[in-house]
């Protein structure tokens, strides 16, 4: 029940990443310069705590995502059924930002 | 007794004159996303780094270039969709909602349009 809000929440939050995403690409066309600026800012120790919550984000909202397309096909949804698979979608969006970052550094 | 008109029914737009194109339009760009997202996921794990060289190779291999296209735009409009909807849940004010959705279209067209010229740039000068 509660990841209701959190699809919410997590999807207001990829918003933001999204700006974060067109500011990569757009600095980067800018050039080396205004990139640097792009660059410093997202090294920093909080643009690097920002960028581990988008990716818990974006896994979150990633499979519950899925969990929802399987709704819309009517399938999963008894109470035990939408019980188990909350805990799948946690589990999986903690392990997917784990793998993320382990294959990243 | 419907009183629905024929036409009305056939055209299947409800009384909001836009029928289901806001759910199903959700659904199609969350099921591209679920492929562009993992894709794009993937490439900035394995990114060898995020220095200006190797952002602009990133960004100016072609097949990267049609990818990042399709992922920033497909993503602009889910989130269009979706902070449409928080905006009508959450603001209240009929003044401030409206202000609000215009805003909100207003920069997620600024930011797909801000992605498509920064890809372009990038990859017809790679």
């Amino acid at each position: 029940m509660a990841l209701s809000i959190l699809h919410r929440m997590t999807g207001v939050v990829l918003s933001l990443g999204l700006v974060v995403l067109v500011s990569w690409l757009f600095d980067a066309a800018s050039g080396p310069e205004t990139y640097a600026v792009f660059l410093s800012v997202m090294d920093s120790v909080i643009g690097k705590l920002l960028f581990v919550g988008w990716s818990f984000a974006f896994f979150f909202h990633l499979a519950n995502g899925v969990r929802h397309l399987l709704w819309d096909t009517g399938r999963g949804l008894d109470k035990s059924e939408a019980n188990l698979s909350s805990w799948l979608v946690l589990t999986g969006a903690v392990v997917l930002t784990a793998v993320f970052w382990w294959l990243a550094s | 007794m419907s009183l629905r008109t024929p036409l009305g029914r056939v055209l299947g737009l409800g009384t909001a004159r836009d029928g289901t194109s806001h759910w199903w339009g959700q659904r199609v760009t969350a099921i591209a996303l679920l492929f562009l997202g993992s894709w794009f996921a993937w490439c900035i794990a394995m990114m060898p780094g995020f220095g200006y060289a190797a952002a602009i190779a990133f960004i100016g291999r072609p097949m990267n270039s049609v990818l990042l296209l399709l992922f920033s735009v497909t993503l602009a409009y889910h989130s269009y969709l979706g902070i449409q909807v928080v905006i009508e849940d959450y603001v209240h004010a009929p003044g401030v909602k409206l202000v609000a959705l215009i805003l909100s279209r207003f920069a997620h067209v600024l930011l797909a349009a801000a992605a498509i010229f920064a890809v372009l740039k990038i990859g017809l000068n790679a």
